[in-house]
């Protein structure tokens, strides 16, 4: 067990920046999950992590040693591939005995026929065996261990690599994006599966996705990274409804947040979408905003005018309980997508001018440079600057 | 299934067209094989009739086979002819997988420089290199010994090629995978990437024996010694010698030689397809 801080890391390709000095630190034990899209560098941060790759400026602690100079053996981390890379000329049993041999037998030990007959190579290979069998059989494998990868289905294979990597009983384990390859319903299983795996293990897990659902449902902490920079790492439920930045804020969330470009009135009045909204902005009147609205913030209300948005309903999608429906706002280009209850909202149709309801306190209001600007008797958090110079 | 094959099926003439020129191809390459093959069961006398026949009027295999396996040392021939070619095999293994893992794998300066110098090293025929490598030979002392046979062919450029273009189809994560389960470079190439081109191998296992098998021109170079000459040049000197104008024998002595070529190949015929072709598409 360990944990782990990244320290300004640095990684270049030719001209193409990938890591632009991406600092993070990680407790021990804890789930972390580098989200975002895919070319935003966090798979590269996962294999200078590992020592895969060697990072051009920053440096990478496990366990308050510096592994930067250390050969990925000596790091003490596993990883699980996106391709799960066994190795397809080995049984399952060989590719989980591997690692375990190459740390506990000597090369004389290893050899092919001589190594039998050297003294303590039969108690340390049974020693071997007993701890894959019992890891297979924890994971389920126990029955595939004499096949070779080729004859397994995706989720097996997916056991597997998770197997290998788990019997050397690393200090950080490393996952690169290990359900991308599985069909839907495996995947919310497997999700499941090493969800609690991390509760019986204890261990810090490092885990690379695009994949927003599994960052939310797996994570301790989400990183969220765009362009080789870390936007804001924070709780799942911090990212979600608190997020620092826009970009943030428009990567989490389906549908959508809805933003919508406000001008403001007076000292708590907004003036957006040809209506008026009462939220305490603290900004000069006069200041061009960004309102961030996530599509459940809305509800709908009898009456047009001050406090809420009027337009005209252009489609809906029913998804059971809810309802997404999809409005045209005066001078909006794209529509705003509000999620309602169904049972509140039986007879809406296409065409209908609908009325709806924004609570003040679910509006995010970013600046025009992206930054989000936090009401100070919101948050009271030091770091927040007054949203007067910001804004302006 | 259906669509392709009859997408690829040929109209009657021209199918009938294809197999006769496959097949006048393939007597071409057949038939000195045949006649030797017949001749090694033939009589003297009716080895110059005029008139062609597969089977001898006369079985004369017994006294033939006899004659060339009793007469001039064959068996001595076809035993250097083994050891040189295993030794061979052996060292080019040796040598050209952690070389094409190198150049497959590793990111290192000069690297590209290096493959087009294995590239150069391919386009060389081993004639031109003679007469520095007897030099060469003769400088060692090593002249007129198995060594002497054995060290021109141990870095093979194309050995090195197919490897590394098999190498190169193996993808990064499983390296990356071995490096994380503690094995060292030269582990990952005998532990992982040659076990995992072993269609390579074994293509290129075929190609290296049959051709110093079959070489001639390096070892009446390299060797004087009777008891050193690997079986081409002994046929050469059992021709000269002992057989004469015994053509009988002779034949025999040859389809000796070749006969363990044509078995190792039918037996590993699957593997080898499987490694010429193997690298061209990634499954």
């Amino acid at each position: 067990m360990a944990s782990v801080s990244i320290d300004s890391i640095r990684k270049n390709y030719g001209p193409t920046s990938v890591l632009r000095g991406v600092s993070l630190s990680i407790a021990d034990g804890e789930f972390l999950t580098l989200l975002g899209p895919s070319g935003c560098g966090k798979s590269t941060l996962l294999r200078i992590l590992a020592g895969l790759e060697v990072q051009d400026a920053g440096s990478v602690s496990i366990g308050e040693r510096a592994v930067d100079g250390l050969r990925p053996k000596r790091r003490d981390v596993a990883m699980v591939f996106q391709s799960y890379a066994l190795y397809p000329h080995m049984t399952v049993a060989s590719n989980m005995t591997l690692p375990l041999r190459m740390r506990r037998l000597s090369a004389f030990q290893r050899l092919p026929l001589l190594g039998r007959l050297l003294p303590g190579t039969a108690r340390i290979a049974a020693e071997i065996d007993v701890e894959v069998t019992r890891t297979a059989k924890s994971l389920g494998i126990g029955h595939l261990l004499a096949r070779k990868p080729g004859q397994l289905s995706g989720g097996q294979r997916q056991r597997v690599a998770v197997g290998r990597a788990m019997v050397r009983h690393p200090a950080v384990f490393l996952m690169d994006e290990p359900l991308s390859n599985l069909d839907a319903k495996l995947r919310v299983q497997m999700r499941a599966e090493i969800k609690e795996l991390h509760q019986r293990l204890g261990v810090t897990f490092v885990y690379v996705t695009h994949d927003q659902a599994e960052a939310m449902t797996l994570s301790d902490c989400v990183a969220v990274m765009l362009d080789g920079e870390l936007l804001q790492v924070a709780p799942p439920q911090d990212i979600y409804a608190d997020p620092d930045d826009r970009r943030v804020a428009e990567f989490i969330g389906s549908p959508k947040i809805n933003m919508l470009d406000g001008v403001v009135r007076e000292r708590d009045l907004i003036d957006v979408a040809g209506s008026t909204l009462t939220i305490e902005a603290d900004a000069l009147a006069g200041a061009h905003l960004t309102l961030g609205i996530r599509p459940e913030a809305f509800h709908l209300v009898d009456h047009g005018g001050q406090g809420a948005l009027t337009g005209s309903v252009r489609m809906i999608e029913h998804m059971g309980s809810d309802l997404f429906v999809h409005l045209d706002l005066a001078g909006v280009d794209h529509p705003l997508i509000a999620r309602l209850l169904a049972e509140r909202a039986p007879h809406i149709a296409p065409g209908q001018t609908l009325h709806v309801g924004v609570r003040p306190d679910r509006v995010l209001l970013f600046a025009r440079n992206g930054r989000r600007l936090r009401r100070e008797v919101e948050t009271g958090r030091a770091s927040v600057r007054p949203i007067r110079e910001i804004a302006r | 299934m259906s669509l392709t094959t009859s997408a690829n099926r040929l109209s009657p003439p021209a199918a009938i067209l294809r197999h006769a020129v496959l097949l006048v191809a393939g007597a071409l390459i057949l038939v000195p094989f045949v006649w030797m093959v017949s001749l090694s069961i033939k009589p003297p006398g009716e080895i110059f009739r005029a008139s062609f026949s597969f089977w001898p009027a006369q079985f004369y295999g017994v006294e033939n086979y006899t004659k060339a396996l009793t007469q001039a040392p064959l068996p001595r021939y076809m035993g250097n002819g083994l050891i040189v070619c295993a030794l061979i095999l052996a060292l080019q293994v040796l040598v050209c997988a952690p070389c094409a893992y190198a150049l497959a794998k590793l990111r290192f300066p000069g690297r590209d420089l290096l493959f087009g110098m294995v590239l150069i090293g391919l386009l060389l025929p081993h004639q031109v290199l003679s007469l520095p490598l007897f030099i060469l030979g003769y400088q060692l002392g090593i002249l007129n010994t198995y060594a002497a046979l054995v060290f021109p062919y141990v870095v093979s450029p194309f050995g090195i090629f197919l490897f590394r273009q098999f190498f190169k189809t193996v993808p990064d994560d499983l390296v990356h995978a071995a490096r994380l389960d503690g094995l060292s470079e030269i582990a990952i190439v005998w532990k992982i990437m040659v076990p995992m081109a072993l269609p390579a191998v074994i293509a290129f296992s075929i190609f290296s024996v049959v051709s110093h098998w079959n070489d001639l021109f390096w070892p009446l170079i390299a060797v004087r010694d009777q008891s050193l000459m690997p079986p081409p040049l002994g046929i050469m000197a059992f021709k000269n010698e002992e057989a004469g104008n015994d053509y009988g024998p002779l034949m025999a002595a040859s389809t000796l030689v070749v006969l363990p070529l044509v078995i190792a190949f039918l037996a590993a015929q699957k593997w080898f397809v499987e490694g010429i072709t193997g690298g061209a598409v990634k499954q």
